[in-house]
């Protein structure tokens, strides 16, 4: 029992060898066309999934078992800790965390060397093997910067807790699914290097990838989108999206994939961009790296940045720099062997295609910008800033509107050449009745007429925009709707509802903090809340003042709320619990202050509190709309095309949408 | 020149264009939402400015809230404090609920502006875990406090590890 958690360690060290192997003989087997050398890249995969599952069960069971001998579970378990979030707490930290992240690479390794028997060996030896040169890195960073195994001797009794802001069932899934899509950018990373070492890019290749970053694309929406809801009700600010740097960390990545997604789709079926797409691969990947060290390494002040250590960063500053500036150079050296695609006329959907990546990767950029722009000037010596919400609220609107304006135009466009008035026309009427919608969204709007204006009219341009081109295929006798259209309109779909929420919430939301006395009501965007006063709670290893808060639609008893104060009992840490009455239409929310009478006074509590009240119309729809775009991505992966077997060597040009 | 030179001389034309308007809104964009962050001590010994002294500039106040220095009108919203570095004081007023992590001899970063001589925050962000000082604040105060040997969560931290 004692011995465990050195067999951890040990699984690792040997996961890092077989990682090794796993880079070393495919990729020159693949070079040299040695075929036992080609064969080790599938065994080897599978191994070290085995060992660094290994490794995260050592680990989880030294959580479960409470061995506080090991540093890592001393410092973030407790005896007090319920048992689900001993599972949870393994990922609640850097070192773990980082494990969490080795693991889903093995995974992904795992399942490309389990579904690529399609593809010729060699090309799958090249792409396993950059996959292992990847899981070096990570393999040796965790083992000689932040092991997870390390111990703590002597022992301690108590371990210090896991942080309260993660004892929570957002957190039990944001991470993995997070990470799920992070890592899972590493397969069109792993496939444009091969492409790249290769020197030429062929479509079935990409065509088999295609499925791989729609999946991953589709997991980090969910990630991102839960992590968003997890900071709505845990943070007790009642906000979703705060252009922190970890969020734009995360960000960073879906931006790219999203480009990434649409030019690999003009690169499969017409050849073009071939030499963007690879660019684009690399970028997602590079900033899913970016994000992942960002976040967990402290270099970054913020919510998630628990350790700040220092000399973790030369590591990742030279990984980083060999990983971004290692594929850069090759693409330097090989991306003009590339052919060139299809030409293509101005009015084309290559042309919409261009511009979605262009306004995508622009903002994408101005997101990095204003997160390392606070780093950069404190490195020189510049003083030490912070950028505002407002700077990227801004730029980001100014990028995504013609997006979001040429968005329906896209499906309806034909490849190649299209006449430029064909979908204008089909258009026209809906764009009308977007901008009627929004004219009456307008005069009925309680408050943030313009802002509620803009939400309908641009959430209902994309809706009908998109139900137009449902029914231009739907109506065409006999031509399929594929999975690949279906997984598009989904998630084309789910950004008409994201608008809905994200502008409407912005618009008409209300929100007060006042002081309240038990008895006393406030009247907030139609309802009225009741504060019944505090009491005390018990939970597993927490004390909470618990409040009452009666909410009143119209006079008639909606709902009773019970927004929290916990005082954990490890470390005294402070947690607001926000009551939350959820509504398809609004959000009720409710959070706890502190109680307002003389600090002496020992019936304090039954006295006046501090409360902040919200009404939040449509805040439901964001997440509604990120669940349909991750719908979108996952469904458009099962498209059967992807997994057919290609006889011909180049079917590029054969493919018409 | 033939009309393929013509058509990529357009673009590159275009292009150029198009990216000096995305950096300077950009530029401009920044410019307006950048707040700097400063010491009482700095504000107050004119270090940080006239801007800031004078109340025009929006700029982060870091420290410690001081001890004995927080108080409530009873009942009220309003919330007073200190802010110190070790060695100045700002008075600081805030209308709000302060972070669950506020706490006197506990970092602080507070948003606002200078009225008079008190500094008026929009925003309160308090550090957030026991162990951890925003780096920012504690490179800032590191030097104040080993000239006076202040005892900081800073050093706590780093002889915890």
């Amino acid at each position: 029992m004692q011995a465990l958690p050195e067999l951890g360690q040990v699984a690792l060290v040997l996961a890092l060898l077989v990682a090794l192997l796993q880079a070393a003989l495919p990729l020159a087997g693949a070079q040299r066309g040695n075929a036992a050398w080609i064969a080790v890249a599938r065994p080897a995969a599978y191994v070290q999934l085995l060992l660094v599952a290994g490794a995260f069960a050592v680990l989880t069971t030294a959580f479960v078992a409470q061995d506080f001998s090991v540093r890592y579970v001393a410092e973030n378990s407790n005896s007090l800790l319920p048992l689900v979030y001993r599972y949870t707490a393994v990922w609640g930290a850097h070192e773990g965390s980082q494990l969490l992240w080795a693991l889903i690479l093995a995974g992904w390794t795992a399942a490309v060397a389990r579904f690529s028997r399609s593809l010729p060996d060699e090309v799958v030896a090249r792409v396993l093997g950059v996959m292992g040169l990847v899981s070096i890195g990570f393999l040796s960073f965790l083992i000689f910067t932040s092991n997870p195994f390390a111990r703590l001797l002597p022992a301690v009794a108590e371990g210090r807790d896991l942080n309260p802001l993660l004892q929570d069932p957002g957190m039990i899934a944001h991470p993995p699914i997070l990470y799920l899509g992070y890592v899972g950018f590493v397969v069109p990373f792993a496939f444009a290097v091969a492409a790249l070492v290769d020197g030429r890019m062929d479509a079935r290749w990409l065509r088999w990838t295609r499925p791989w970053t729609n999946i991953a694309w589709g997991f980090l929406t969910c990630g991102i989108a839960i992590g968003s809801w997890w900071a709505y009700y845990e943070l007790g600010w009642g906000g979703w999206w705060f252009w922190d740097p970890v969020e734009n960390a995360s960000f960073m990545p879906w931006l790219a994939g999203a480009a990434l997604l649409h030019s690999q789709a003009a690169t499969e079926k017409r050849g073009s961009f071939r030499g963007w797409t690879v660019l684009l691969a690399i970028a997602a990947f590079s900033l899913s790296l970016l994000g992942t060290f960002l976040v967990r390494s402290g270099v970054l002040t913020s919510v998630h940045a628990f350790a700040a250590d220092p000399a973790r960063g030369l590591f990742i500053l030279v990984f980083l720099a060999i990983v971004i500036g290692g594929s850069l150079l090759l693409y330097a050296l090989r991306a003009p062997r590339f052919e060139p695609g299809a030409p293509f006329a101005t009015s084309s959907r290559e042309t919409l295609l261009l511009a979605n990546n262009l306004l995508l990767v622009c903002a994408c950029g101005m997101v990095l910008l204003g997160t390392l722009y606070p780093l950069l000037a404190d490195a020189l010596d510049l003083g030490k800033i912070s950028v505002g919400p407002p700077y990227f609220g801004f730029l980001f609107v100014l990028l995504m509107a013609p997006l979001v304006l040429l968005l329906p135009f896209g499906p309806l466009t034909k490849w190649q050449r299209e006449t430029a008035s064909r979908p204008l026309a089909m258009l026209a009427p809906w764009l009308a009745l977007a901008l009627v919608l929004g004219a009456v969204a307008y005069f009925f709007a309680p408050q943030g007429p313009w802002k509620t204006a803009a939400g309908v009219a641009a959430s209902a341009w994309v809706a009908l925009g998109t139900l137009r081109f449902v029914w231009t295929r739907v109506r065409g006798s006999g031509r399929a709707f594929t999975a690949e259209m279906l997984g598009m309109v989904l998630a084309h779909a789910g950004i008409a509802v994201f608008l809905v929420g994200a502008l409407l919430v912005e618009a008409q939301q209300s929100q007060r903090e006042l002081a309240m006395k038990p008895g006393q009501t406030v009247e907030l965007g139609g309802y009225a809340f009741r504060f019944e006063g505090v009491d005390e709670a018990r939970g597993p290893n927490y004390l909470s003042d618990r409040g009452h808060v009666q909410v009143l639609r119209d006079g008639e008893p909606l709902v009773l709320l019970h927004p929290e104060k916990r005082a954990y009992a490890s470390g005294g840490q402070v947690m607001t619990e926000a009551g939350i009455h959820a509504g398809p239409f609004a959000d009720v929310y409710v959070a706890l202050g502190e109680p307002l009478g003389a600090a002496d006074d020992p019936d304090r509590a039954a006295g006046a509190w501090a409360v902040r009240v919200h009404v939040k119309p449509f805040v439901r729809w964001i997440w509604l709309g990120a669940a349909l775009m991750a719908l979108g991505g996952f469904v458009a992966a099962t498209d059967r095309r992807f997994r057919r077997r290609v006889a011909e060597r180049a079917g590029v040009a054969g493919e018409a949408a | 020149m033939n009309p393929v030179r013509k058509r990529r001389l357009w673009m590159v034309l275009a292009l150029l264009v198009a990216a000096a308007a995305a950096t300077a809104l950009v530029a401009l964009a920044l410019q307006r939402n950048v707040a700097y962050l400063y010491t009482p001590s700095e504000v107050l010994g004119g270090k940080a400015g006239e801007n800031v002294s004078s109340g025009q500039a929006k700029f982060r106040l870091g420290g410690m809230v001081a001890e004995r220095s927080f108080a409530r009108a009873e009942g009220s919203m309003q919330a007073s404090f200190r802010v110190t570095d070790g060695d100045a004081e700002l008075p600081v007023v805030y209308t709000g609920i302060l972070p669950d992590l506020f706490r006197e001899n506990q970092a602080v970063i507070a948003t606002g502006r200078m009225q008079g001589g008190t500094f008026v925050a929009e925003q309160v962000l308090a550090k957030h875990d026991e162990t951890y000082v925003p780096k920012e604040v504690a490179d800032k105060m590191g030097l104040a406090h080993q000239k006076h040997g202040v005892h900081t969560p800073a050093d706590t931290a780093a002889d915890a590890r």
